[in-house]
């Protein structure tokens, strides 16, 4: 019967309750689509591999490195396999449509890269066509492109119009693979620079290499840069995870505003369910003390104090967790192109019902001091 | 527990003062009072004079600054917070002038609130609830909420609460306050017939001189002293 008494109270002011309830849902669904959101931030970092090193010039990204490394870097202890490529920085007939697309050395690269599944007659097709691009599934849905179509990007590092054909579409191994990348043959690129502008030619943005076992990393990479140093373009060597993390450092100060937020929200629907908790509690303070005349002890009252808050807040943090889902996918197809990894995840969810949870208990905890503070006939004093 | 013989509640020496800010207000002095089992006590006595102060002290509801309320045996000034509220829930029934119903249960749910501390069965619950509310004639209402009784029904499911779990004490603050003539007449006859068949111990505090009547004794309160009550003539009933 108490658990009656507790759904009942619970709704016994049904605006004041259904407000409660809806607020707290919007509070958990802002929660967790900011969680999804720094998230995604990190995607690249969690879908990094352990066995991959990636090299770049050690002033600056946006500096290069010789080709002539490549040969260098492949007679390192603990390296396995080299790769390299550059940042194309294309887009497809409007700036707008942005994503990310890397002129790469095609069979190191997609050897380096197994959770890029492509069928092998795409892949040797793209590897037998220099003028060819494989992309991910996700870009190809996005633009609608079909394997065989002729794809014209604009360039913006390498000025000009560029014709690919579409040989592949590959497909992420798992939901944490980013499928909206764009792949071209860094030969091509480069046999046209050195047409046009010969002093670009023959320079790589990055190399990626892979090692035998994670383990080496550290080791290897300390091999590769005392090999450059003092030369004419010194590298910096880092694990793939370091290396993304270093992107999304860049974007700290607002991670951490972000994440600020998402906290400030469930502090405010905190105080609005304190509130209600409160009125509600000081309106029944009659009650109360029926109660505790009767012999109910503070462990009853704060039971059903502590239920009714429960279950306003559990029922507002179902439905933000419930809503969440559609509410992120239809985040995602907005923002797509920004965050090619968008999921709601396990510790997200486990964290919105932490959240409900504590706000439920929190917002009790006055209420239930106060009722088991106040002495029965002061209680009883109320009434009438 | 009780000697044969002996009162069932035996005040002594009682004291009790209310603090406002630095000023200490004596509310019951020295009050001497015994109670015999099966007593209808009426305690009347003029606003302030400290009727309801006796009564909440000896349904210990509150705190005494002195002296001794002994019932049933167990000296209750000596009990802590937890202790009272046990014995509370077994050895009094409550009646208050304005119902105190728990707006959102039933008749019967009202009725049961004080068995969910005694360890019975749904089942068992149930079957005494009904049996508290048919003795108070409102076995046809159960499935109603106060908002959906009289002012006169609505007291009876409070006696009906009050004696579900057969307590020693029935203690009532002016039962028939909030009622209109009928309603009160019969909240009254049916607190005799409580304590005439079913010999309940009742003391109930009232400003009615016709509720004082219907009471077997009768005790006034003036500036906390305990007095014999003065006669109360038919006019004061009118």
């Amino acid at each position: 019967m108490l658990l009656k008494l507790v759904l009942r109270n619970a709704f016994r002011h049904r605006l004041r309750s259904l407000l409660t309830v809806l607020g707290m849902c919007v509070a958990i669904l802002a929660f967790a689509l900011l969680r999804t959101v720094i998230g995604a931030w990190y995607a690249g970092v969690e879908a990094s591999s352990a066995n991959r090193l990636v090299i770049r010039n050690s002033i600056s990204l946006v500096f290069p490195l010789p080709l002539s490394y490549r040969d260098k870097i492949r007679q390192i202890d603990g390296v396995k396999t080299v790769s390299y490529g550059n940042w194309f920085g294309g887009y497809y007939i409007d700036r707008k449509n942005f994503f990310a697309n890397f002129s790469v050395d095609p069979e190191s690269y997609l050897s380096l890269y197994p959770e890029y599944l492509l069928p092998d007659n795409q892949k040797t097709a793209f590897y037998r066509d220099r003028k060819s691009c494989v992309v991910g599934r996700k870009l190809a849905r996005r633009f609608g492109w079909k394997v065989g179509d002729t794809i014209t990007l604009t360039g913006t590092i390498f000025p000009g119009k560029w014709d690919f054909v579409l040989r592949g579409i590959y497909q992420g191994r798992d939901d944490t693979v980013d499928e909206n990348q764009f792949f071209l043959h860094w030969d091509y690129i480069n046999e046209t620079l050195k047409k046009t502008v010969p002093r670009r030619a023959d320079q790589v943005g990055f190399y990626v290499i892979g090692i035998a076992a994670p383990e080496l990393a550290a080791k290897t990479a300390e091999a590769i840069d005392r090999t450059f140093k003092n030369s004419r373009a010194e590298t910096l060597t880092e694990t793939e995870k370091a290396f993304q993390l270093s992107f999304v450092s860049m974007s700290e100060t607002i991670l951490t505003a972000i994440r600020l937020v998402s906290f400030v929200v469930i502090v405010i629907i905190l105080v609005v369910v304190a509130n209600t908790m409160v009125m509600s509690v000081r309106e029944r303070a009659g009650e109360y003390a029926v109660f505790k005349t009767l012999g109910f002890g503070s462990f009853y009252l704060s039971g059903l104090i502590l239920g009714e808050s429960l279950l306003i807040t559990g029922l507002g943090g179902a439905l933000g967790i419930v809503l969440t889902f559609p509410a992120a996918k239809t985040f995602a197809a907005a923002v797509g192109n920004w965050f090619p990894v968008f999921k709601v995840e396990a510790l997200t969810l486990y964290l919105a019902v932490a959240a409900a949870l504590m706000v439920g208990i929190v917002a009790a905890v006055i209420p239930i001091w106060r009722v088991a503070s106040v002495r029965v006939v002061e209680g009883l004093g109320r009434i009438g | 527990m009780n000697k044969q013989n002996s009162p069932l509640v035996q005040i002594k020496d009682l004291n009790k003062s209310y603090r406002r800010g630095n000023q200490i207000i004596p509310v019951l002095d020295n009050i001497v009072l015994d109670i015999d089992e099966g007593d209808f006590l009426a305690l009347m006595g003029p606003s302030g004079s400290g009727k309801s102060t006796l009564l909440n002290l000896i349904a210990g509801l509150d705190q005494v600054d002195g002296g001794s309320i002994k019932i049933g045996g167990v000296e209750i000034t000596s009990l802590s917070e937890s202790e009272l509220a046990e014995w509370r829930a077994s050895h009094v029934g409550f009646i208050f002038q304005f119902y105190n119903l728990i707006p959102v249960l039933t008749a019967l749910e009202n009725v049961e609130l004080p068995l969910l501390l005694r360890g019975l069965t749904r089942k068992e619950r149930r079957e005494h609830s009904a049996l508290a509310l048919e003795l108070v004639s409102l076995q046809d209402r159960m499935d109603h909420y106060p908002r959906q009784l009289s002012g006169g029904q609505q007291q009876r499911v409070a006696i009906a609460r009050a004696v579900v779990t057969d307590p020693t004490i029935l203690v009532a603050d002016e039962p028939t306050g909030d009622l209109d003539r009928t309603s009160a007449e019969e909240v009254l006859q049916l607190m005799a017939r409580l304590s005439g068949d079913l010999v309940k111990t009742i003391i109930m505090v009232t400003h009615d001189p016709r509720a004082a009547k219907k009471a077997r004794s009768m005790r006034y309160l003036d500036k906390g002293v305990l007095t014999d009550a003065p006669e109360i003539s038919f006019t004061e009933c009118l």
